[in-house]
């Protein structure tokens, strides 16, 4: 390795350092046995503390009733536990919502294993204590070293004491570890004084727990598990600040996990060889067509053993494989392992010389691999058998073998004067072969036994006996068994191979499945719909889907018909989703929720979360359904993502359009303001030397064309905003188009107007403010683009169901082709001579408020070609029926 | 002399171009800058008629209306950039007399000013005869003539014009005219009084373009013109 490469901090070591910043940190006081004074140690450091001007209060203590404990909490600040009642019972837990309202500085919390009461939020005090942790308050607490996951059957299996209550080794390897250590002799005296608080009914079992050997192994193996966090503390220190070149060595270790009993050994063998060598390591499932055949039993043991497995802090897979070792070899191989683990069940010799050893070939085929082999220690029990589809075949496979070794005695018995003997050996194959093919080895070698005494009796000399006279004969029988065995072997495997084929073709096509479906829906209504469709499908459950909505979680979609989630139910969602791990029903937190519940995560950031459940109320998930659900739910995720990150870019592109049109508009509008701004400043100057006609018509025209401007640029910024507000009213054309010929005469000027809107045209449904602004920017525009002096038309016309109210003018008219595009913002037409200033802004306009009111515009040129002619177009929505005569007479 | 005018505005320039303007016609000019003001010039001179705009910095124009017409004050005409048609309606319906719409045209403001100041003193005509060009609309005996001779009105029509002869030269609200014709119990439509004006207007105005006589104010209401 480099000197560059070495120097090179660590990045997930320093993630892991920014994920303590703000964090509280966890103190543990750890003892090789009870008695040893953890919690006292543990209360005298709190009241220390204190002293120092911390503020620490007491969570939970237990003093067993001890003077000496007790001293230490008078005057410490006790946080009163909640009274949760239990079967009868009133339990005291602590109040773990109360701490984090008191947010103490330091909460002192004793016995980490603890288990909780069923009904609290967590299933065990250390993720209470992480939760205190989460919250940036620090916690001092105790344990004792038979507690700790990975060392947990070690004690055990030299104190014959196994505890149930556990705590992961991650919790450690955070922790600052300080062991209250008392020598064994003065622990023993101390028992024996009675100063040793142990439950009464367990007295008689844990006298021998305190014998001086146990204690001396126990204080061991607590100084040694100490050692070892510091250990590993001080790597993770050197890693994140780049010093040193002591990297770990780069050791993978694979441990091998089998569905049989005690593979929980083995699992935290691999914790405990993976530490000591600061290597990372995988657990895994090689899946191979037994797997079908399991029972309940089998599936619940492989999900316990995969859950132990993520708790030590492994990672788990699953491997589909047609053998164990082929399925080992390449999963080995893709990972780079170094080391293997793998338990050897004690099988009878029979079993191994039929089978060959699976360890043996392991051994020999993945060469550069070091493997452990430990024994699969449990007690086997009745149950330990996988319920294996019976390998004696069916009833009905023997009722058709023996048909057809019938069948062919009768056919052989017919042609027996063509035939010659080995021809009927070869008569017989056929029965063999398809009963091995059709119904398995059993069956098959049934059909060779049948077959070859068939053959005997009826065939042999002599017939009618079942004895053999000649040693040729003897052949013929072993052949027809041989064939029986070979063919039902070859089948065998074939239907296995193809088994293993269906079932990964499945999972895959599921996926690829739910990817297709997932990747054209552009709605999040629906992709949620389509997520919790397809996995309330694909796994028998009903589904929701949460997703946060201004800092709330709430229901996005649901499979059927959707479903109300209780109070629990949200918390458990909450939680999945605020800290990024499952949560609910099968999982170690909030564990009375119905539904388990799957955050869905893009990166670093939680989407969302995906709860399942059972229509019965029980466990949602198998453990071997947990590769696929992780695959839709990470499929999942990302589509969610995609839908975001489209949407960012939508509204990215929005805002880049938004900010053209907004530089177009600025630049246009400086020169549109300054341009008649400059002439009547002109003008006005010019004055004070006499008024002429000329200049004050000047003034008069550019005044009246900034008023225009000015009034365009309002309409268009209401437009833009949205907050353009209809009047709707029924109004006459004529009155509309009198007053904008009224208000537009600055601009005509020079230009002979007439109005042809006939008097009885219908009235229309409009917003008559805005139709005057229209038909303003109109006349405008044909003022400025008509050619000087020629006449300028309004018509109004009824046709068709429709009506239409054009402004004719006389002059170069519009490119061909290209008439519509003189409505777009901004949009002068070049390549006609027709600039003669002006934004465009009148007739986007023009457009925006015909089509907010349901009129169309149209711009074309005069069939005569005489000028341009642009419309407006009402539909017969908006004409108002005839008006009842009487109403107005 | 020519009654005196008070000028409420913000801006110096307006001021100046009104008080220009009024002077010239005739008038006599006090300005005013905001509300609290205008109310103090209001009390002290007595104006015979107050050009009122609604964009006051101390407070919203619309809110003094009230306070500056009284049984004896003079005519307020409102001139504002503001160009809601409801708040004219709004200004009309508090009281105001009539409303320009800045930028205006000197001349329209002064003929606006005129028929307001003509009318001084009531908020209906007390005449029962009107006389406009060759046209005569007697109030009481419910006839108009053309030239001598009589038209033939619909009721509905008859109605109409009268409301807006009794308020002749200003704008009566759309509201106002329907509440008048139709009353407020016949599900009266907009669309009723649009058509009756067309059949006026048909009968009264000569041919040529539509408005000589009846006026339209766009999204406010009609106005029988005055000159």
């Amino acid at each position: 390795m480099g000197r560059s490469e070495s120097g090179r901090p660590d990045p997930d070591a320093l993630l892991r350092h920014a994920a303590q910043e703000g964090r509280g940190r966890l103190k543990i006081f750890l003892g090789a046995a009870p008695g040893v004074g953890k919690t006292y140690e543990m209360l005298s450091d709190g009241a220390v503390q204190r002293a120092e001007g911390r503020d620490v209060v007491v969570g939970v203590v237990e003093t067993h009733g001890r003077a000496e404990t007790e001293a230490l909490l008078r005057g410490q600040e006790i946080i009163p536990r909640r009274a949760v009642p239990y079967e009868g019972h009133v339990l005291y837990e602590m109040d773990l919502d109360v701490v984090l309202e008191r947010a103490p500085q330091l909460v002192l919390v004793d016995e980490l294993a603890h288990t909780n009461t069923s009904g609290s939020r967590h299933a065990k005090r250390f993720q209470d204590v992480e939760e205190l942790l989460a919250a940036g308050i620090d916690v001092y607490s105790t344990l004792n070293i038979q507690h700790i996951e990975s060392l947990n059957d070690v004690v055990a299996s030299f104190t014959r004491v196994r505890v149930r209550e556990t705590v992961p080794d991650s919790i450690l390897d955070m922790a600052e570890i300080e062991v209250v250590d008392i020598p064994p002799d003065e622990l023993i005296a101390r028992l024996k004084a009675g100063k040793v608080y142990l439950p009464r009914e367990a007295t008689r079992a844990l006298t021998h727990f305190f014998s001086k050997s146990n204690l001396s192994a126990l204080r061991e193996l607590a100084l040694r598990r100490a050692a070892q966090a510091v250990d590993a503390q001080m790597l993770d220190h050197v890693r994140a600040l780049g010093v040193g070149g002591t990297w770990a060595a780069s050791e993978r270790i694979v441990v091998a996990l089998s569905e049989q009993p005690g593979a929980d050994g083995l699992v935290r063998a691999a914790k405990r060889i993976a530490d000591a060598l600061h290597a990372p390591w995988t657990a895994v499932f090689i899946e191979t067509s037994r797997a079908q055949c399991f029972g309940e039993d089998e599936h619940r043991r492989i999900a316990a053993v995969m859950n132990l497995a993520t708790q030590l802090g492994g990672v788990v897979a699953t491997v589909p494989a047609t053998s164990i070792v082929d399925g080992l070899k390449a999963y080995l191989t893709d990972a780079r392992a170094t080391q293997l683990i793998v338990g050897k069940s004690k099988r009878s010799r029979w079993f191994e010389l039929r089978h060959g050893s699976v360890v043996d070939r392991v051994v020999r085929e993945t060469p550069g691999v070091a493997v452990h082999v430990l024994p699969l220690e449990a007690p086997p029990t009745r149950n330990d058998r996988p319920h294996i589809r019976s390998p004696w075949g069916s009833r009905s496979g023997y009722a058709w073998t023996t048909a057809m070794v019938a069948g062919i005695t009768a056919i052989a018995s017919g042609l027996f004067h063509v035939l010659d003997l080995g021809n009927v050996t070869l008569l017989y194959l056929l029965p063999v072969m398809v009963a091995a093919t059709l119904f398995g080895l059993r069956t098959g070698l049934f059909a060779g036994i049948a077959s070859s005494l068939a053959y005997n009796f009826f065939f042999l000399p002599p017939t009618g006996t079942l004895t053999v006279s000649n040693p040729e004969n003897v052949i013929s029988i072993i052949v027809l068994l041989g064939v029986a065995i070979a063919t039902s072997q070859l089948t065998a495997r074939v239907r296995a191979q193809a088994d293993i084929a269906s079932s990964s073709a499945r999972t895959n096509a599921a996926l690829a499945g739910f990817l297709r479906r997932l990747t054209p829906l552009g709605d999040p209504i629906e992709l949620g719909r389509a997520i919790c469709e397809d996995v309330a499908r694909l796994f028998g459950l009903r589904t929701v889907l949460l997703v946060p909505h201004g800092g709330e979680l709430s229901l996005q979609a649901a499979s059927g018909k959707g479903y109300d989630l209780e109070t629990m139910e949200l918390a458990a969602a909450q939680w999945a989703f605020d800290t990024g791990a499952p949560a609910g029903k099968g999982s170690g937190t909030l564990a009375a929720s119905d539904w388990y519940f799957q955050p869905l995560r893009a990166g670093d950031k939680t989407l969302g979360v995906l709860g399942l459940a059972k229509e019965d109320g029980g466990d949602p998930l198998r453990a071997d359904q947990l590769p696929l659900l992780t695959g839709l739910v990470d499929q999942a995720a990302l589509a969610l993502e995609r839908l975001r990150l489209e949407e960012e870019m939508r509204d990215v592109d929005a805002v880049r359009t938004r900010d053209r049109l907004r530089q177009a508009l600025l630049s246009s509008v400086s020169h549109d303001l300054r341009t008649p701004l400059t002439a009547v400043i002109a003008a006005a100057d010019q004055l004070d030397h006499g008024a002429t006609p000329d200049l004050i018509a000047t003034i008069k025209a550019e005044s009246a064309r900034l008023n225009r401007f000015v009034a365009n640029l309002l309409d268009m910024a209401r437009v833009e905003a949205g907050a353009l507000k209809l009047n709707i009213e029924a109004t006459d054309l004529s009155d509309a188009v009198t007053s904008a010929a009224h208000d537009a005469r600055r601009p005509l000027e020079g230009h002979p107007l007439r109005l042809d809107v006939p008097p009885d045209l219908p009235l229309v449904r409009v917003d008559p403010q805005l139709l005057h602004h229209c038909l303003l920017n109109l006349l405008d525009n044909a003022g400025r683009y008509g050619d000087p002096g020629t006449e300028i038309v309004i018509e109004g016309r009824h046709l068709f169901g429709h009506l239409r109210l054009a402004v004719l003018d006389q002059g170069p008219g519009l490119p061909p082709g290209r008439e519509a595009e003189v409505f777009e913002t901004f949009r002068r037409l070049e390549g006609s001579d027709r600039i003669v200033g002006g934004t465009g802004l009148g007739l986007a306009i023009v457009k925006a408020f015909a089509e907010a009111m349901g009129m169309s515009v149209e711009a074309r040129n005069r069939d005569d070609r005489s000028g341009a002619s642009f419309a407006l177009i009402f539909p017969a929505s908006l004409i108002v029926r005839d008006v009842a005569q009487e109403s107005v007479s | 002399m020519l009654a005196r005018v008070l000028v409420i505005d913000d801006d110096a320039a307006i001021r100046r171009l009104l008080r220009n303007t009024l002077e010239r016609a005739g008038y006599a000019v006090v300005e005013a800058v905001n509300g609290r003001d205008a109310l103090a010039q209001a009390a002290a001179h007595h104006p015979g008629a107050i050009l009122l705009d609604l964009g006051l910095p101390d407070r919203d124009g619309l809110s003094l209306i009230p306070l500056l017409r009284g049984p004896d004050s003079g005519v307020l005409l409102v001139v504002s950039a503001r160009e809601a048609t409801e708040e004219k309606v709004t200004a009309l319906d508090l009281g105001a007399d009539d409303y320009v719409t800045k930028p205006f045209d000197t001349e329209e403001l002064l003929a606006r000013l005129r028929v307001a100041l003509r009318h001084r003193g009531t908020s209906e005509t007390t005449t029962k005869i009107i006389q406009k060009g060759d046209l005569t609309i007697d109030l009481d005996s419910r006839t108009v003539r053309r030239a001598g001779e009589a038209l033939h009105l619909t009721r509905k029509e008859h109605e109409v014009l009268a409301v807006l002869a009794r308020h002749i030269g200003r704008v009566v609200t759309h509201e106002r005219i329907i509440a008048a014709a139709w009353g407020t119990d016949e599900d009266p439509r907009i669309e009723y009084l649009r058509i009756v004006i067309r059949n006026l207007r048909q009968k009264l105005e000569a041919p040529g373009p539509v408005g000589s006589v009846i006026a339209n104010e766009l999204g406010v209401g009609y106005r029988l013109r005055s000159d």
